[in-house]
């Protein structure tokens, strides 16, 4: 059967999706943050980021500043699979975020000119992570 | 096969469509990078135990002290997967304006009234047969700035989660016979007019409650198979 057509999560998403500590998918865990930007690298504060990876999950709507975190365990693959919805995505957009130091099959066979865009840097007691929908540094988006 | 993928191509929008304006900004340039084959069927969903369903979440008509204005409705139907199997105990979140076209979130800034008695937001679980079934208000049509004189038709919110990551969906329910239908961009993004199609809902009978609200039926698809079902 064919699927049902994806379209944009639209602007007002923010009174229904977001659910308590939906950020938090491990509160002794390790915080990643970031922001997401537009081609005119200007902040997205109306996209929704959803991470997951062996059990955890978590999901955080942006700010003003298109800025969004989360708290997590490290997970043993390495990666958090990330599904990232916002106004003007008409559909959602897959990517990962590595942490530093690790490697697979799937990292390994991007262009290494982007391959940093889909790993977390070390940033104090934080990693950083941001997604550029457009412009230098693009990030790598899978499907 | 290429037919077939270029067929379920043409019934997903592309990521640029210039008549959405917001997506000039916000598309990626770069082709999306292919993982290998049937990776997204077999990376496991979400795990979205966590997102709270409480008894009730389904009926948006009876989440504050009185009843919300507007036309009550039923809105109800089926999540199969690609292979037409029920897609079981699986999370559907719907959010739509109130009966005068307007959001409860902060954000809009329509002038519309607001209704104290509905805020716009559901939850439920499908059941055994993959089924499910909201009582809510038909929404309001709503201007949107994206072009001169721009409405949107009157459309639900729906957000499901599959039994892999390929089936997460994000989409739109619309109501049949809408005369904003067929000049919204976001809508027509979708290039084949049967993709559309399968965004509109349609009247039943059979789910309308005599003498208390109309019923509207409407089919969902998850990309993917259920060879990893979820029970969580």
């Amino acid at each position: 059967m064919v699927p049902t057509p994806s379209q944009t999560v639209g602007p007002f998403f923010g009174f229904a999706l977001p659910f308590d500590d939906d950020a938090i998918s491990a509160a002794d865990g390790i915080r990643i943050e970031g922001q997401v930007l537009d081609g005119a690298g200007q902040p997205v504060p109306d996209a929704l980021l959803e991470v997951s990876q062996e059990g955890q999950f978590g999901r955080c709507q942006t700010d003003e500043e298109g800025a969004f975190h989360f708290t997590v365990r490290k997970p043993a693959a390495g990666f958090f699979e990330v599904t990232l919805f916002a106004r003007g995505l008409l559909r959602h957009l897959n990517t990962r975020i590595y942490f530093p130091g690790e490697e697979d099959a799937v990292l390994a066979s991007i262009d290494p000119k982007r391959r940093h865009t889909l790993v977390a840097r070390g940033d104090g007691g934080v990693l950083r992570f941001d997604v550029r929908l457009q412009g230098i540094d693009e990030t790598v988006f899978f499907e | 096969m290429t037919e077939q993928k270029n067929d379920q191509q043409s019934f997903e929008p592309p990521y640029l469509y210039p008549e959405y304006r917001a997506t000039e900004l916000r598309a990626p340039r770069h082709h999306l990078v292919t993982l290998p084959d049937e990776w997204f069927h077999r990376a496991p969903g979400p795990a979205f135990g966590r997102i709270p369903v409480r008894p009730g979440d389904a009926d948006l008509t009876r989440q504050h002290r009185g009843e919300p204005l507007g036309e009550r409705i039923v809105i109800g139907g089926r999540v199969l997967d690609s292979d037409g199997r029920p897609v079981r105990n699986t999370l559907v979140e719907v959010w739509q304006a109130n009966a005068a076209g307007r959001y409860v979130d902060p954000v809009d800034d329509h002038s519309a009234p607001l209704d104290p008695n509905f805020t716009g937001a559901g939850r439920c679980l499908t059941d055994g047969d993959g089924a499910y079934r909201f009582v809510t208000v038909r929404p309001g049509a709503y201007p949107w700035r994206n072009h001169a004189n721009a409405w949107r038709p009157a459309h639900v919110h729906f957000s499901l989660f599959g039994p892999s990551l390929a089936g997460r969906l994000v989409t739109q329910m619309y109501f049949p016979g809408d005369p904003l239908i067929p000049m919204d961009p976001i809508l027509n993004s979708i290039p084949d007019p049967r993709g559309r199609e399968l965004l509109v809902a349609r009247f039943d009978l059979d789910t309308t409650v005599p003498e208390w609200a109309l019923g509207y039926r409407w089919d969902i698809v998850l990309r993917g198979r259920a060879a990893t079902p979820v029970e969580s």
